[in-house]
């Protein structure tokens, strides 16, 4: 019987943060400029200029670190890579080397497998590179310097990861965390979350790591999924042929749901860091450092919690709502203006679940004023409206964000509970349906039932339910 | 009666202010200077007339409405080429950069700008500024006026020959191991290369960040002071730039060394030290002594290490900085070339001169893995032992007085073949850079060849004003001198500045 393989994963993943100006200059971090136009002597490398650090990204860095567990490096140094390429306008990338901002770490992930423990190596600060277009037509290449000084963290795992499920549940929580402390909106789509999946496998007993492999260009997480099942089979195959896996990187194309060798390690260049003489050592004192832990927000661990005491909340609803910021920040905004936090949880849980995943959405694309819902959902607590209507002007709110006071009252949706107009339109409905009638007196429930369908029909939904019922009963029992 | 070139800058900044002297006239004078002695010295590498004529009548128009008020407002002014100046060629006597016009001015540029200085033109340099006597220089060498057939120095020796020349009244220059002070020396002119940090390094297009300074160089130290004065201060946009509280340099001018404790470093009198200069310096000393300073010799230790750190760290950095230098962005592309790699490659073989190409390959070479720690970091470590043998000197001492350079000017020619002998040409000042402290080069008599030799005055970090009181009042014990050039009518009357106080 052939002996059993392991997967061994580590994570370098690269973020970049909110803030609103680049690492070293003033220049604008917004995204989707026309090409150069968030430019300056400083992010185009142009000679005799000097980078200033930007005091924002140490506080996120160290956030990040504190939300982690991290240990502070409070003496921290930036240092230079070396290498050239053209999107690094001046050869070589500002980054941390030998004295990194953060370093062993730890955050518990939760799978199938229950709970575990992935340890951080380090989180340093650096600066992103620009963007390479290449035209075919032309035969040339431009450069966008636009992403140049964007700041990044990278966030480095010790190789603690056994499966894709701990990758994915891994960088989820790590979005999780960085998006609750607001540094970093963490979309893997645009790139604002990167992560490079370190893998290596090895007979399950062995104590020594196998040869790794670098994997790039991972840009969701079923891509990340894939990749680590391609690489691991890939590799597993290569030593069951007697081979040898080669340290190389690789770049997965997730369209061919392949991968191939980018360089070698012989390749590897050396990148001759050294401490950047432009930028002084960071000194983080204790007074500074404690301001940032002081300005920690609650992350979703306290959150859930909070939830399920403040709110009375089963732990099924607050963990779907605190498993994202934005939707918890919703959550609680609308439960401020309306109470009900049941019905709040409920209204996001099942209606607007469905319709994210109807459009394909992340819950970080929900667009609607928390006030709106609140207001939709107090109409339906005084019976302005009822439950049919409410569900059909979520929906609207959802894609609009409409005012439904407004709505209401501009399409006439208002709940009819006048018995007189009532009694008349259930009286024409048992005129035309003598059948029901007769049914129902010989026993069958479901007449009943017929007639309420009709009569909301008749009413467009907008009819009371509870009084059409009963006057639907009083007048068949007649 | 003087030429209005025979004027110290401040002289000539009290004649404008006072309508004796118009912006445009002191303009055109040292335009005419500079047209008639260019072909023989080639201190300059961009003159642009007609942008220093536009300025002048500027800066006029400004001081006739009273809105400059700086003594040097309107006194023509030369920059070294590593400055940036917006709209204006900034080419580090570089071919791979002989195409660029920066779109921003250098923070001290900026300054003198602020203040009404008028720009003459950019001055010639080693190339990067990496050599002793300006002859790495992609554009021609830089003569030295006080005989032609010698180098000016290095490597601000076109910003030093142009002030010794007269051909500005002052000028700026860079000094990464001794560049403003020695060819300062060299060319009989005055330099100070202030402590690092006090002049922004915005738009000085680096060499060796830890080790750059900006600094004046002027006619004598009273200009220099008011020059540092202007230039001097804290910028943002400059990371390792000092927020320094005393600026006011020229309160340093005193006449009055009395019981000022001067250390006379008995490393630097050792071997190498050519017999003339340091009989003049010693002669310095006595004047010193005579004024009533304490002076006393003391061992510095550690000057032999200087060299090879400096080597280590300039080099070191040197070729991070100057890998931007690529083809990619602006300055030089090679003509042909086939994908990226041999653009990058032809592009800097192309573009560098051999000493620029030599620092590289060094400075890669001691930044590489495996060498990181027996070069780079050593050379750090060193760094710091030489600050501290300077630390510890500096609480017995309020200025160490030394020669700036261990010779005067060698013929032009006879340096470049032997780099090593020319590295040691930098064993004075070199230390001052690797410890962050102000040094300054002051005239102090000629060789028999007639040569001018300096002396030098370190002080500690932030003591700029004692090593400009030590330099004025020594100074105030002579009269200065200038060059008297070949083809010059010799009736001109050498420049009289006894009593440099006026």
């Amino acid at each position: 019987m052939s002996r059993q393989y392991e997967t061994i994963i580590g994570l370098e993943v690269h973020v970049e943060l909110a803030t609103k100006t680049k690492i070293f200059c003033g220049c604008s971090t917004g995204f989707g400029g026309a090409p150069n136009t968030h430019t300056c002597p400083v992010c185009t490398g142009m000679p005799g200029s000097l980078p200033v650090l930007n005091r924002q990204v140490v506080e996120y860095a160290l956030a990040v670190g504190l939300a982690t567990n991290c240990s502070i490096n409070q003496y921290c140094k930036f240092d230079r890579k070396n290498y050239f390429y053209p999107d690094n306008p001046q050869n070589y990338q500002i980054s941390q080397l030998y004295l990194p901002i953060c370093h062993d770490g730890w955050v518990e992930i939760e799978t199938e497998a229950g709970k575990k423990k992935i340890h951080i190596h380090e989180i340093h600060m650096e600066e992103d590179a620009g963007k390479l277009m290449h035209d075919e037509w032309e035969d040339c290449s431009l450069v966008d310097y636009n992403r140049s000084g964007i700041p990044l963290i990278e966030i480095v795992s010790e190789p603690d990861m056994r499966s894709a499920d701990e990758v994915i549940a891994y960088l989820e929580k790590l979005r999780l965390i960085i998006q609750y402390l607001g540094a970093s909106d963490c979309k893997l789509q645009e790139g604002s979350m990167r992560a490079d999946v370190n893998l290596s496998v090895r007979l399950v007993g062995d104590k020594e790591l196998g040869t790794r492999t670098e994997m790039k260009n991972l840009n969701s997480f079923k891509a990340i999924a894939r990749a680590i099942e391609g690489e691991k089979d890939r590799q597993i195959e290569i030593l069951k042929d007697g081979k040898k896996v080669v340290q190389e990187t690789r770049r997965w194309d997730d369209n061919k749901e392949s991968s191939h060798a980018m360089r070698s390690k012989e390749d590897a260049q050396d990148y001759r860091y050294f401490p950047d003489p432009d930028l002084p050592p960071v000194r983080i004192d204790d007074a500074w450092l404690a301001r940032v832990k002081a300005m920690q927000p609650e992350l979703q661990e306290e959150k859930l919690k909070r939830y399920e005491r403040e709110y009375q909340l089963p732990l099924y609803d607050a963990r779907i709502l605190t498993g994202s910021k934005h939707l918890a920040d919703i959550f609680e905004e609308t439960v401020s203006f309306c109470g009900k936090p049941k019905e709040v949880s409920n209204w996001l849980m099942t209606d607007a679940m469905r319709l994210l995943k109807e459009h394909e959405k992340e819950p970080e694309e929900l667009s609607f004023s928390p006030k709106n819902l609140a207001k939709l959902i107090r109409l339906l607590e005084e019976n302005v409206i009822n439950r049919t209507v409410a569900k059909n002007i979520f929906e609207v709110i959802f894609a609009e964000d409409i005012d439904p006071e407004k709505y209401v009252e501009e399409k006439g949706l208002r709940v009819v509970s006048d018995e007189v107009a009532l009694r008349e339109v259930i009286g024409e409905i048992l005129k035309k349906n003598p059948q029901s009638v007769v049914d129902y007196r010989a026993g069958k429930q479901k007449a009943m039932g017929f007639v309420v369908g009709q009569t909301m029909r008749a009413m467009k939904g907008k009819a009371d339910p509870a009084v059409v019922n009963e006057l639907v009963r009083e007048l068949l029992d007649k | 009666m003087k030429s209005i070139l025979d004027l110290t800058a401040l002289e000539l900044g009290s004649k404008i202010k006072k309508r004796e002297i118009g912006v445009i006239e002191a303009a055109k004078a040292s335009l005419a200077r500079m047209e008639a002695l260019e072909p023989k010295l080639n201190c300059y590498v961009t003159v642009d007339e007609r942008l220093t004529l536009a300025q002048a009548e500027k800066v006029q128009r400004q001081i006739d409405k009273g809105e400059l008020r700086s003594p040097l407002a309107g006194v023509p002014v030369a920059i070294k080429d590593n400055l940036c100046m917006e709209g204006m060629p900034t080419t580090c006597s570089s071919h791979i950069l002989e195409n660029f016009v920066p779109t921003y001015t250098a923070e001290a540029v900026k300054r003198l700008l602020d203040a009404g200085a008028v720009v003459l033109g950019k001055t010639n340099m080693d190339e990067f500024a990496m050599g002793s006597t300006t002859e790495t220089s992609a554009f021609g060498v830089t003569k030295n006026p006080w005989n032609p057939e010698h180098v000016p120095g290095g490597s601000s020796g076109g910003s030093c020959a142009a002030v010794a020349a007269n051909e500005c009244f002052y000028a700026l220059g860079s000094d990464t191991g001794g560049s403003i002070r020695q060819p300062s020396s060299y060319c009989g002119v005055t330099g100070i290369k202030p402590t690092y940090g006090t002049v922004s390094r915005y738009g000085l297009i680096a060499y060796g960040s830890s080790l750059d300074q900006i600094g004046p160089v002027g006619k004598n130290v009273e200009d220099c002071a008011a020059v540092l004065e202007l230039i001097a201060s804290y910028d943002q946009k400059d990371s390792t730039s000092i927020r320094q509280r005393d600026l006011d340099f020229t309160s340093g001018l005193r006449d009055d060394v009395e019981k000022m404790r001067i250390g006379i470093p008995r490393d630097y009198f050792g071997e190498g030290l050519d017999k003339e200069v340091k009989a003049a310096v010693l002669k310095a000393a006595e004047v010193f002594r005579e004024k009533g300073a304490l002076v006393e010799e003391f061992d510095l230790s550690l000057v032999e290490y200087a060299i090879p750190a400096y080597y280590v760290i300039a080099s070191a950095e040197a070729s991070s900085n100057l890998s931007r230098f690529d083809g990619v962005k602006y300055g030089f592309r090679t003509k042909m070339y086939e994908g990226l790699h041999d653009m990058y490659k032809k592009s800097r073989s192309e573009g560098f001169g051999p000493e620029v190409k030599r620092r590289i390959m060094l400075g890669s070479f001691v930044l590489s893995s495996g060498y990181y720690d027996a070069y780079y970091l050593k050379a750090l470590r060193t760094k710091a032992l030489i600050k501290k043998a300077f630390d510890k000197a500096f609480l017995r001492y309020d200025v160490i007085l030394g020669p700036t350079a261990p010779s005067t000017a060698p013929k032009l020619g006879e340096s470049l073949s032997d780099p090593l002998k020319m590295y040691l040409g930098d064993i004075y000042t070199i230390s001052v850079n690797l410890a962050g402290l102000p040094g300054m080069s002051v005239p102090c008599g000629r060789d028999s060849k007639g040569l001018p030799i300096g002396l030098q005055l370190i002080g500690d970090c932030f003591k700029e004003k004692h090593i400009i009181r030590a330099g004025y009042a020594y100074e105030c014990s002579r009269s200065s001198e200038q060059p008297v050039l070949a083809g010059e009518n010799e009736d001109i009357p050498q420049r009289i500045q006894g009593g440099a106080g006026i």
